[in-house]
């Protein structure tokens, strides 16, 4: 071959490189862009609430179509209070399941059953609500809520929370749902973390003669602090950001209530139903300006979540 | 003193089986909502399940009628969006796997893009209607395609740059030894080696925008008619199922309990055949 041909294809290919790299540099920078523009166009969206109502937005309770007054507090401390139930059911079960399906299911087993799991989490949130609003939700009316409110109803300090009528729908209904959906999130993350635990660290406690739960509690665990507190985050990610099956069961009403047998409000809910009909300028803008609080939360609750798990892969990459 | 550390041994044997019992308990828990749901489905969704699904559009209250026009506008709307969101995916999981050595973008991306990940998707809805449904004035299938590509993007990025991370460097090493450049390594050899890896997170894409709801409420929106029109508010199973649900009339219910049906089993099908086709990929290695 001549050498100004080789020269020439040899620029060729050095030319396609280039483009190459520089088109997914593209890409890769879009997803960036992608964030500002999702931010940006929400800012923007909820400026006219914004000018209207000020701070004054996130602590007030009305929510006054007719006379165009809106308040982001009902929503916010649904999703809030709906969210933290969950975690306190999704925790515990999460992490027996995580403890069972790394110490103590049989080899043959853990792949069906780490497969089932994760199927819970494949299934849709539609269908969660709509199980939740026609099965779940009437069967908790008639069973659960009557003897949550004649037993637990009378306590001092926590008794108020369970009192009312039993409708079924509420926000406690909201939270148990949520939690089943964010079981299978948390609990695969807690697997995966418990799985990354040195060999020798936990042979050494079991040489020392601990027993498994031990093993579980005081080594392990430990161990993983940092990552499943991130998997708990990413959990809590996903429920405050739940939007169709909060919003089947929630039940959709504007009211700051003591008892969490009632309906409530959560900023997603408020959103999917609201939305599409809003009218007038600022109805639309106060719904953008609760979806840009949303928005922030659960960047905010992300963030941390990714930045624990990293701190937590980091650590595995020193050890080995 | 004998007696004593029996004792304290019997207490940790006790409550480690307490323990081990509580997580079994906690398994079956899980395991228990996941054969509710499936029953439950299978229960209210299969008596309605029939040709009639398949070629009538969705009636109006009271009278008979199918999904067709909804199976239609989902399909359309999902196809679209893993077409417009897969390259994007692909390229970007690529700069983060073979280019993102040194500099701040791929650190920063493959941070962002993992808040992403999880990111609410109404919001999505909401960003779509703002900076398209608003700007044409009218809810269109496009609008759905746009906010459900922008879900595949980061399922794919992440995907793409695990896969390629499994990818030996003798590969590359031996490729770039032969005097190849690297738009061709990467292309022929290394995405070429990841390619079932990439396509499990195709599927697992797919599988996730396929339930997805709440970000077609404010875009697609709904349509009662046959509609091939992407520019017009466009069917679609996930908000006819919520429409339906919600709605008083047992006909309309019965139909949203067998739309949950399909998409659910859709959904887990194709769940299940992206973990198999991961898993054969890996052992083959």
């Amino acid at each position: 071959m001549p050498n100004f041909l080789r020269e020439s294809l040899h620029k060729r290919q050095t030319v396609l490189d280039a483009l190459f790299r520089n088109l997914t540099r593209l890409s890769a920078f879009s997803v960036l862009a992608l964030l500002a523009a999702i931010i940006a166009s929400l800012v923007v969206g909820s400026m006219p609430a914004i000018h209207a109502f000020g701070f004054g937005f996130i602590t007030s309770a009305e929510w006054d179509p007719v006379n165009d007054q809106y308040g982001a507090l009902i929503p916010i401390v649904g999703t809030l209070i709906t969210s933290f139930i969950a975690l306190l059911i999704a925790i515990p079960v999460s992490f027996g399941i995580a403890v069972f399906l790394t110490e103590l299911a049989p080899d043959w087993m853990r792949r069906p059953l780490g497969i089932a799991v994760e199927l819970l989490a494949g299934i849709p949130s539609i269908i969660y609500g709509m199980w939740g609003l026609f099965v779940f939700a009437p069967l908790f009316a008639d069973h659960v809520e009557p003897w949550l409110t004649e037993n637990i109803g009378s306590w001092p300090f926590i008794g108020p929370f369970f009192s009312g009528p039993p409708m079924g729908i509420g926000m406690l209904t909201a939270g148990i749902i949520l939690a089943i959906m964010i079981i299978p999130f948390i609990a695969s993350v807690m697997r995966d973390v418990f799985d990354v635990v040195p060999t020798m660290l936990k042979e050494s406690a079991y040489g020392l003669g601990s027993t498994t739960w031990e093993v579980m509690l005081k080594v392990v665990l430990p161990y993983t602090k940092i990552g499943v507190v991130g998997g708990i985050m990413l959990g809590l990610g996903r429920a405050l950001g739940e939007t169709m099956a909060v919003t089947f069961v929630i039940g959709n009403a504007h009211e700051l209530n003591q008892s969490l047998l009632m309906p409530g409000n959560s900023i997603s809910s408020a959103l999917a139903n609201e939305f599409a009909e809003a009218v007038g300028e600022l109805y639309t803008s106060s719904l953008i300006e609760l979806g840009l609080i949303l928005f922030f939360i659960t960047f905010v609750v992300l963030s941390l979540a990714r930045l624990m798990l990293h701190k937590l892969q980091k650590r595995e990459g020193h050890g080995a | 003193m004998v007696l004593n550390m029996f004792d304290l041994y019997l207490r940790r044997r006790i409550v480690n089986s307490l323990g081990l019992g509580i997580s079994v308990l906690a398994m079956l828990f899980g395991l228990f909502w996941l054969g509710w749901i499936l029953w439950t489905l299978l229960e209210h969704g299969l008596p309605g399940l029939g040709m009639h699904v398949f070629t009538q559009t969705t009636p109006p209250p009271g009278s008979a009628g199918g999904l067709i026009n909804a199976i239609f506008g989902s399909l359309m709307m999902v196809i679209t969006a893993t077409l417009i969101g897969t390259p994007i995916g692909i390229l970007a999981g690529t700069y983060l796997a073979e280019f993102g050595q040194r500099g701040w973008l791929a650190p920063v991306t493959r941070f962002i893009n993992d808040v992403l990940l999880s990111a609410p998707s109404i919001v999505i809805g909401l960003f779509i209607y703002e900076v398209y449904v608003m700007q044409i004035g009218h809810f269109s299938g496009w609008g759905g395609t746009l906010a459900l590509s922008i879900i595949v993007i980061p399922v794919v990025i992440r995907t793409t740059e695990n896969m390629l991370r499994l990818i030996p460097n003798s590969l590359r090493e031996a490729a770039a030894a032969l005097g190849t450049p690297q738009w061709k390594i990467i292309n022929f050899v290394t995405l070429r080696a990841a390619r079932a890896g990439i396509l499990t997170g195709v599927l697992l894409a797919v599988a996730r925008i396929s339930g997805e709801t709440a970000p077609l409420l404010f875009t697609a929106l709904n349509n009662q008619f046959w509609n091939s029109d992407m520019n017009q508010p466009m069917a679609n199973l996930p908000v006819v199922i919520f429409q339906f649900a919600m709605s008083p009339y047992a006909d309309w219910q019965s139909l949203a309990w067998t739309g949950a049906l399909l998409i659910t089993l859709s959904v887990l099908t194709l769940n299940i055949v992206a973990r198999i086709m991961f898993r054969q990929n890996k052992s083959s290695h």
